[in-house]
């Protein structure tokens, strides 16, 4: 895991100070609204609809059980005792004074947090697979790249007044889990025919009321050129991006209008004039970054073990969750152990002071120290002995933790919706907390197979609806909220944006009608296919017959 | 409205054209960039140095042309959000412009030493804010990831780098490209 040194905790101890001097000046009416607004945003801090909200960066989701520990403090102390882990691998406390965040964010320095830049139009936290260094079908470990773009992009001089936000996501294996394509940029980290490390480049890609999947630009960037090439796309996109509407402000919109070949041609113009002064300098700090990110002192073992098989055996719970939430590890003997916070009911994402305090005892204990936040809202330890993951499991159960869902219905990925947020437009999480109670039981749950249900309270889609196998909608209907879905969308290699099946449903209507839409499924689908394999093949018609011509029940 | 330049509120000394008013005999003159275009050959015969306004619409290498003769460019950030002109500066100071680099506009405190990094060095400011503001300003970090001038950079001091070693940075000098 990567570890501060005196450089960047001057950084982040400055950049606090700074907050702190613009909050103080706030307060006291020398700073206007107006002018404080874009300065509160990039240091975290949101006005919502009953309260400040800060979000904290996680870099690419990476946690150490010290870290975790202080997010559970900080929600003790200054929120009502949970936080919520977002799709941007961060979390985001509801509940704080303004007045506190300046001594929240001196907290966070301790750890070597902060929460620059979770918010406003600049570069936004970098994400990456959840799994990075633990995947078995992993090429490259894309932290020490995405590291190197979170501190080349922090407090940017040129980019910090962007025509909008900008993403940007890495990923190192084929599979891709960190959803780069719906992304301003996203990264693939891969090797040419000559053994060499560099990266596909994808660019416009992103959900809003625009939804787009990402075009490739490149096919093979030498990694060393990383940062000359993200220069070029973000100058052209900080010149050219529009600033007339915001609604058309994301890169993915100048990408359309230019078309996918002028901004190629714009970017490689640019691209030998943004050639960093210090260009051999970072592959010098890029190798000393990587030293951070070596693999942990992996043991030898069998890759089999029979603690682990005998636990199946005795406890039906166990095996039940360990062959959704267990993952392969590249390493033989370990497993990558999914922790869902999508109990049946809750509020996906939550996670309460007390569960982050056991996760991070669990991290210290078997995961040599580490854990993550998945986009998926979930949390993940990433490197357990096979052998220890029923004693896990055991303590994960007593928590509220083990629910065997990842990746299953239940396992809903929803935004605050307007329970919190001035956005929205209608509630997302008490439709999520619907459809969670209507497929509570987990033998269906198993039966029904790979699903992805998301869930967004306005057309931002900050709950990914547009990539949601299943996606849903919340909007305002004339002071009524009602609901639109969708399906086909993916956020993996193949991603696609999923197609609005037909008019929209109350909210009390939407667990019945995605019931009849994953019955319909269960009756068409070929042996082991799954709900969106057979949806690419079968397209929306029976959905939209099973959907509208019969009455709901 | 002051000028500040150097920590220092100075005396702007330039004479503004506006529109298609004749030029002075003497004297240093700023004019419009469509201005520019028009009557460049009289305007590169003046006797005094020339400056010039360049909207942040423009795209800066339709100035690569006039900058030998060029003195001063004044990019306007028609709101502090709109960042256009923080790219424009850069790519004008890659370019080799060497000259006074002035901020216009919306220009506050919060964002001077974003510009001053970027390759700005004179600034036309609001008069509500006192010098000391903007001197504290323009020294509210002093460390940096990017190579600019006025901070520690980071990755250069990790590695030994000459320049990443020095304390005594002036937020006001050594525009890493200029010239």
């Amino acid at each position: 895991m990567y570890r501060y040194d005196e450089f960047d905790a001057t950084f982040v101890a400055e950049r606090v100070k700074q907050f702190r001097g613009q909050v103080t000046r706030r307060l006291a009416g020398e700073l206007a609204e107006d002018e404080f607004r874009p300065l509160r945003l990039q240091n975290g801090v949101y006005l919502q609809l009953h309260a400040y909200m800060l979000r904290i960066a996680i870099p690419y989701g990476e946690l150490s059980s010290k870290k975790l520990r202080k997010l559970a403090f900080i929600a003790r102390r200054y929120d009502k005792g949970f936080g919520h882990f977002t799709t941007r691998q961060n979390i985001q406390f509801n509940w704080p004074e303004l007045v506190d965040v300046p001594d929240i964010l001196d907290h966070l320095a301790e750890v070597e947090m902060h929460a620059i830049q979770t918010s406003g139009n600049c570069i936004r936290n970098v994400t990456a697979d959840h799994f990075a260094g633990a995947a078995a079908d992993e090429v490259a470990d894309p932290r020490p790249y995405a590291e190197i773009l979170r501190q080349w992009s922090s407090v940017h001089p040129e980019f910090s007044f962007l025509p909008r936000k900008f993403k940007i996501a890495v990923t190192g294996a084929e599979r891709d889990r960190a959803a780069i394509q719906t992304h301003d940029i996203g990264l693939h980290l891969k090797k040419n025919a000559a053994g060499e490390l560099g990266f596909a480049v994808y660019v416009g890609g992103g959900q809003g009321r625009t939804p787009m999947v990402a075009k490739k630009i490149r096919d093979f960037l030498p990694e060393a050129d990383l940062l000359s090439y993200c220069t070029a796309i973000l100058r052209v996109y900080n010149l050219y991006g529009r600033r007339d509407n915001k609604y058309k402000a994301r890169i993915k919109i100048l990408v359309m209008e230019l078309g996918e070949k002028r901004f190629r041609e714009e970017v490689e113009a640019e691209f030998p004039r943004t050639v960093h002064p210090t260009a051999e300098l970072d592959s010098k700090e890029l190798e000393r970054i990587s030293a951070y990110f070596a693999p942990p002192s992996f043991e030898t073992l069998p890759k089999i073990s029979g603690v682990f098989e005998q636990a199946k055996l005795d406890n039906a719970a166990f095996a039940k969750w360990a062959r959704v939430n267990l993952a392969p590890h590249r390493v033989d003997g370990y497993g990558i152990v999914n922790i869902s916070l999508k109990p049946a009911g809750g509020i996906p994402g939550d996670a309460t002071a007390e569960q982050m305090r056991v996760v991070a005892d669990l991290a210290r204990r078997y995961s040599f120290d580490e854990v993550r936040v998945s986009h998926h809202q979930n949390l993940v330890l990433p490197h357990v002995k096979r052998d220890d993951v029923f004693t896990i499991w055991k303590v994960l159960d007593a928590n509220g933790l083990a629910t065997a869902n990842l990746g299953l219905a239940g396992d809903i990925i929803a935004c605050p919706g307007l329970d919190y947020c001035t956005l929205a437009t209608a509630r997302s999480i008490p439709v999520a907390q619907a459809i969670s109670r209507r497929f509570a039981d987990l033998e269906r749950q198993h039966e029904i197979g790979p699903l992805k249900i998301n869930i967004s309270g306005c057309i931002n889609a900050c709950g990914h609806h547009h990539v949601g196998h299943i996606g849903i909608l919340g909007l305002d209907k004339k002071g009524e909220e009602f609901y639109q879905i969708t399906l086909g969308g993916s956020s993996s290699e193949s991603a696609s944006i999923g197609t609005i099946l037909g008019p929209g449903f109350a909210g009390h209507e939407v667990a019945d009608a995605i019931d009849t839409i994953i019955k319909t499924y269960l009756g068409l689908r070929h042996d082991g296919e799954t709900f969106l394999d057979a949806y690419r093949r079968l397209g929306p018609k029976p959905f939209k017959e099973a959907l509208y011509a019969a009455p709901q029940r | 409205m002051p000028l500040l330049k150097g920590d220092r509120f100075i005396k702007d000394s330039w004479i503004r054209i506006d529109g298609d008013a004749d030029l002075p005999f003497a004297g240093d003159i700023l004019v419009p960039f469509a201005r520019l275009l028009q009557n460049w050959g009289e305007i590169a015969r003046h006797p005094g140095l020339v400056g010039v306004v360049f909207p942040n619409s423009e795209r800066a290498e339709a100035l690569q042309s006039f900058l030998g003769r060029l003195s001063l460019i004044v990019l306007p950030f028609p709101a502090f959000t709109d960042g256009r002109a923080y790219s424009i500066g850069r790519q004008l100071r890659d370019l080799g412009f060497s000259g006074e680099l002035r901020a216009a506009g919306n220009v506050l405190p919060d964002q001077l030493q974003f510009m001053l990094q970027v390759g700005f060095d004179a600034f036309e400011v609001p008069d509500r804010f006192p010098e000391s503001v903007w001197q504290k300003a323009a020294r509210s970090m002093s460390v940096s990831y990017q190579p600019v001038p006025g901070a520690r950079n980071v990755w250069l001091a990790r590695h030994g780098a000459p320049g990443g070693d020095r304390d005594d940075q002036d937020p006001w000098f050594e525009q890493p490209h200029a010239g």
